[in-house]
């Protein structure tokens, strides 16, 4: 778990604007978090999430961000809210799934920790201080395109 | 229903939508730029080789392409994206392609606008944040990313929750030296950069009777700083008339109903407003400019979807006119056509004179791709949209965001200066 305690996480630290014209997503990976957080690419291992606080991706609709940081290895951000599109984008190209969760929770999980989490149960478990928290869970939308595997693998009814 | 519930519910041919309900609206208009575009061209390959039918779009005649973040082509990597975009258009038949070089060309959001390509009442998707712009005119404005966009061009149709509505009621007229971009700074600062998460932000009242349609481009263009997923102003005459001059016909103006339902009303008075900036690094971070901190400033950047558009110069022109400026300052018309107005009449000499560079219209340094990005420690006064660490440059660079007003009398100070101060 790499955590960020703070809120309103935009897209030019995600992937500042200089890379907008990579479409190599290796090579946009190299360059995750590179705003805000420079060691981010040695410290992320695959399967890594994170967490932060409110209006995480706030700013641009750059798919850049969430393919940034899903090929990082990021399996999922959990924050205590999204913005908008940076929340779709995550959705629809099925690159990381956005969870959101509650101050309690936030609070809870410290850098570092080992966590799993089950979205059939909308639950994450915390392997590292053996707890269990809730997540909100996805709307009846988002969870069919989850399950589907992205926009273009869902049937609409 | 109001407006946005009006549009959505004719597009997705329902009798009535409510806010939370989600459904799947057919699409009028669609944009591309160089950006989204070749992120599209890779959502397409990956597709083919999934053994997913991509030759054809739904209805090319319905998509139209802007190049405007990276050009004129500053190194190799965005002039193949630029010979990407290219073929993309040639291979599916899409003749709406604004070129650099050609003609008429410009950014994605002020094309809409000067080349009628939107009309009231359409659902409109672009592959960029502030494809919100276009609400100004009356039709429902949303930015989407590249994988949504793509679904778009394939399909003719996307998924959308209704959004809820907060509607800003304006009353009364700006003072002279008050822009729409003060305006909207100060409904960021008071809401936040995630006041208008997921949410429509409308704008009415006797403020909006009075602004010019490319202020209340001002207005729908900021919103997308607050979060929302659209902004909207309700059609009237006047944007009628701005669309007729730019070709449009067949206008008719959808507007809501007078029984209509909004989730929350804020009320401003026009009136009452100050030159406004945000500090950096959010365009929450408001204040107004005679309490502004003394910077020493390094630059004043006059440009993009925001604040480059004919008014925008217009009104940086009246502060330069006679002056010169005492730190770099650069102007970028947002489009050709703006550009040619600017030189008509007489904009461009007042810009030249003042010491002024005047560049090609592009997104340029707004979004720290080039044409003057920020070196660390930096400090730049700008008419642009954000001022996140990074954005226009180094991440140790400064940016306060503001109205071409304020930026022209700060150019001609050098420091965060109202134009009602000016000598």
């Amino acid at each position: 778990m790499i955590k960020y305690e703070r809120d309103n996480i935009d897209t030019d630290v995600i992937i500042p604007g200089q890379y907008l014209k990579i479409h190599d997503y290796n090579e946009l990976a190299s360059h995750a978090m590179e705003g805000l957080d420079p060691n981010f690419h040695t410290k992320v291992k695959e399967g890594d999430f994170i967490l932060s606080g409110k209006n995480f991706g706030c700013g641009s609709s750059r798919e850049h961000a969430p393919i940034a940081l899903s090929h990082s290895g990021i399996k999922a951000v959990l924050a205590l809210s999204f913005a908008r599109i940076f929340y779709r984008n995550a959705v629809d190209g099925a690159f990381l799934l956005p969870i959101e969760i509650d101050e309690n929770t936030y609070q809870r999980i410290s850098e570092g920790d080992e966590i799993n989490i089950d979205i059939s149960s909308n639950e994450i478990k915390n392997i590292t201080k053996n707890q269990t928290y809730p997540m909100k869970p996805f709307s009846e939308i988002i969870g069919k395109i989850i399950e589907a595997g992205g926009l273009f693998k869902y049937k609409p009814d | 229903m109001n407006i946005v519930e009006k549009i959505l519910a004719r597009a997705s041919y329902r009798d009535k939508v409510s806010p939370d309900d989600v459904i799947f609206a057919d699409i009028d208009k669609v944009m591309v730029h160089d950006v989204s575009g070749p992120g599209v061209i890779k959502v397409f390959d990956k597709l083919k080789k999934q053994g997913i039918n991509v030759d054809k779009l739904w209805d090319p005649s319905k998509v139209w392409v802007a190049e405007d973040h990276f050009v004129p082509s500053a190194e190799k990597i965005s002039a193949e994206n630029i010979v990407k975009l290219q073929n993309f258009t040639k291979n599916y038949g899409i003749e709406k392609h604004f070129k650099y070089g050609m003609g008429q060309y410009g950014i994605c959001h002020t094309l809409s606008h000067e080349e009628a390509l939107v009309l009231p009442g359409e659902v409109y998707v672009g592959g960029d944040s502030h494809t919100n712009t276009t609400g100004a005119l009356g039709a429902f404005a949303c930015g989407l990313g590249h994988t949504d966009i793509a679904y778009v061009l394939l399909n003719g149709k996307i998924w959308f929750k209704v959004p809820e509505t907060l509607y800003f009621k304006l009353n009364g007229k700006l003072p002279d030296h008050v822009m729409a971009k003060d305006l909207i700074l100060k409904i960021i600062g008071d809401i936040g950069t995630d006041g208008g998460a997921y949410r429509t932000m409308q704008f009415g009242g006797s403020g909006i009777d009075e602004m010019s349609v490319e202020s209340r481009l001002t207005l729908c263009n900021m919103t997308t700083e607050a979060g929302a997923k659209n902004g909207i102003v309700e059609p009237d005459q006047k944007v009628t008339d701005y669309l007729t001059a730019r070709g449009a016909n067949n206008i008719t103006l959808v507007k809501g109903d007078s029984d209509a339902e909004y989730a929350k009303v804020y009320e401003y008075e026009s009136s009452e407003m100050e030159p406004t900036v945000a500090k950096p690094f959010s365009p929450e971070n408001t204040i107004v400019v005679r309490e502004a901190p003394n910077v020493d400033l390094d630059k004043s950047y006059i440009g993009s979807c925001t604040g480059a558009k004919y008014e925008d110069l217009e009104a940086a022109a009246k502060i330069l006119k006679g002056r010169k400026v005492k730190i770099r300052t650069e102007v970028l018309p947002a489009a050709i056509s703006i550009y040619k107005r600017a030189m008509e009449n007489g904009l461009l000499k007042i810009f030249l004179d003042a010491g002024v560079t005047v560049g090609p219209p592009t997104c340029g340094a707004c979004c720290g791709a080039h044409m003057g990005v920020l070196a660390k420690d930096e400090i730049c006064i700008s008419t642009t949209n954000r001022n996140f660490p990074g954005r226009m440059g180094h991440v140790d660079s400064q940016t306060y965001l503001s109205s071409p007003l304020v930026a022209a009398a700060s150019a001609v100070t050098g420091k965060i200066t109202d134009p009602r101060d000016l000598n």
